[in-house]
């Protein structure tokens, strides 16, 4: 059975069409549609109901070191506050989950994983533990807002004393408090654009929801859906967990070298990794110059030759053409390569071009 | 939802306009919000043949694909440029936002009249 969100009632009363998503009945979109809302973030500010993500806390003396084994990104010099993405990979080097690690102190970390693998990740900490470290499945008792675009922290600054509003990306505030509600400043998102993500007690979301929608009028805030959520990160290049990676795919195939750091003295999966070398496929961006949408698991081609299958793809509302995310042979990788890719039946051209498609200009 | 008098309805979702031999054939409203935002439609050529229930043309939302269905079968006479170019007109007034004009109408499938669709419509929803 799906589950609700603690925000199931608030999308119901917004108009929010409402789909099954991860085990969660959630909008799809409300009645304004995808593209305003989608440009409602670029432009102005979006509100989304992201309580279905999982929250894990990773706790004791051993904390780091778990951390450090569990995961392919580098934890020993993150500051309290800080948060920091890694992928979660498999002995054999596929990708488990990727997720965004948040050090509160020494020995208390919070970790933020995909609805759809909380259950299978929280299982996979827990069967490779060690030491003094306890990990605590807390996600039901969590409630996520994301507030996202260029006018999100205008509408937080009304709402948060300044010294609890974090200043730089990837950092957080643990102990603030947003309309008086307690809860977790933090500077991250999943759009491209500026913003922060709240963490606080369910209990609380009906009311922060609606005081945020209520403070956020003048900057033009509206609720956002799954559907804007997914345009928004196409076209700001962001890998999805089960479209751009799984348990077949590695993190430096799918583009997240960056976050796998080889030089760090072991993680699981560092050696299947290293057997493999540098990737033979990669992740590529597609830019549709043909007629039509590109969407995830398209035959990708080189003239005549199969060289991949898309992994993601859509019309990006704000870039105003439809892009794709592919995962091709290395060998045909360059910007600029000309591509096809067969959608039903029909050759669409396309061009690589550099990711992200949209990067927001600071 | 709005329906529009006067017009036949299919049960894949298209209304059919009568207009001396020839016949409209465009999307109910019904039909565009469920597919949502439309960001692209194809549409066949003049002179091309339409079978009852088979696919003729297909239109793309944001997020996904959807294939249009004939409702009669006849011979396209003239194609809607105009949509080509502005798939939002769909979104925006179903009823005027017409795909193709088919003539020399061989065959129609059992239409419904707007009263008959509306129903229709609510039955699929439980």
């Amino acid at each position: 059975m799906d589950l609700k969100t603690p925000l199931y009632d608030e999308h119901v009363k917004a108009g929010g069409k409402i789909v099954p998503f991860a085990g969660y009945l959630l909008p799809v979109q409300y009645g304004t549609g995808v593209i305003k809302e989608h440009m409602a973030v670029r432009t102005q500010a979006g509100l989304f109901d992201v309580s279905h993500m999982g929250e894990i806390l990773c706790e004791g003396k051993d904390a780091l070191a778990n951390l450090q084994m569990l995961l392919t990104n580098n934890f020993d010099n993150l500051v309290d506050g800080q948060a920091r993405y890694s992928p979660m990979c498999t002995e054999e080097g596929g990708t488990v989950d990727d997720l965004i690690v948040y050090k509160k102190s020494d020995d208390h970390y919070f970790i933020v994983v995909n609805a759809a693998n909380k259950d299978k990740d929280y299982q996979w900490m827990i069967n490779h533990k060690f030491g003094d470290a306890v990990f605590t499945d807390v996600s039901e008792e969590y409630a996520q807002l994301a507030v996202q675009g260029p006018k999100a922290m205008e509408i937080i600054r009304k709402l948060a004393r300044e010294e609890e509003i974090p200043q730089k990306y990837y950092h957080a505030v643990f102990d603030a408090q947003v309309a008086g509600i307690p809860c977790i400043i933090s500077k991250t998102g999943y759009t491209g654009e500026d913003g922060v993500e709240l963490y606080f007690k369910s209990k609380d979301a009906a009311r922060m929801w609606n005081i945020l929608l209520e403070n956020g009028k003048e900057e033009g805030l509206i609720p956002c859906g799954l559907g804007a959520r997914d345009t928004l990160r196409m076209e700001a290049g962001m890998p999805l967990y089960g479209h751009e990676m799984d348990e077949t795919v590695t993190p430096r195939e799918a583009g997240l070298g960056f976050a796998v750091k080889m030089k760090k003295e072991n993680f699981i999966g560092k050696a299947a990794l290293e057997e493999k070398g540098e990737p033979k496929r990669q992740r590529i961006g597609l830019k549709v110059i043909g007629r039509g949408i590109i969407r995830e698991h398209q035959d990708v081609y080189a003239g005549e030759t199969i060289i991949g299958h898309t992994t993601s793809g859509t019309h990006c509302p704000y870039l105003g053409y439809p892009a794709a995310i592919a995962l091709v042979d290395s060998r045909y990788t360059e910007i600029g390569t000309r591509l096809k890719a067969e959608v039903r039946g029909r050759m669409i051209d396309a061009e690589i071009v550099e990711l992200p498609f949209y990067k927001r200009s600071k | 939802m709005k329906l529009e008098k006067g017009l036949l309805y299919s049960k894949s979702h298209e209304w059919v306009k009568e207009e001396g031999d020839e016949v409209l054939i465009g999307l109910t409203d019904y039909a565009q919000s469920e597919l949502g935002d439309l960001v692209f439609v194809n549409l066949p050529e003049e002179g091309d043949e339409l079978s009852v229930g088979e696919s003729f043309a297909d239109v793309e939302s944001v997020k996904a694909v959807s294939d249009i269905y004939a409702p009669v079968a006849g011979i396209v006479s003239q194609v809607n440029e105009e949509i080509l170019d502005a798939p939002e007109m769909i979104n925006e007034s179903p009823y005027e936002a017409w795909l193709v004009k088919v003539t020399e109408i061989s065959e129609k499938e059992a239409l419904m009249s707007a009263e008959e669709y509306e129903a229709f419509v609510e039955s699929e929803k439980e």
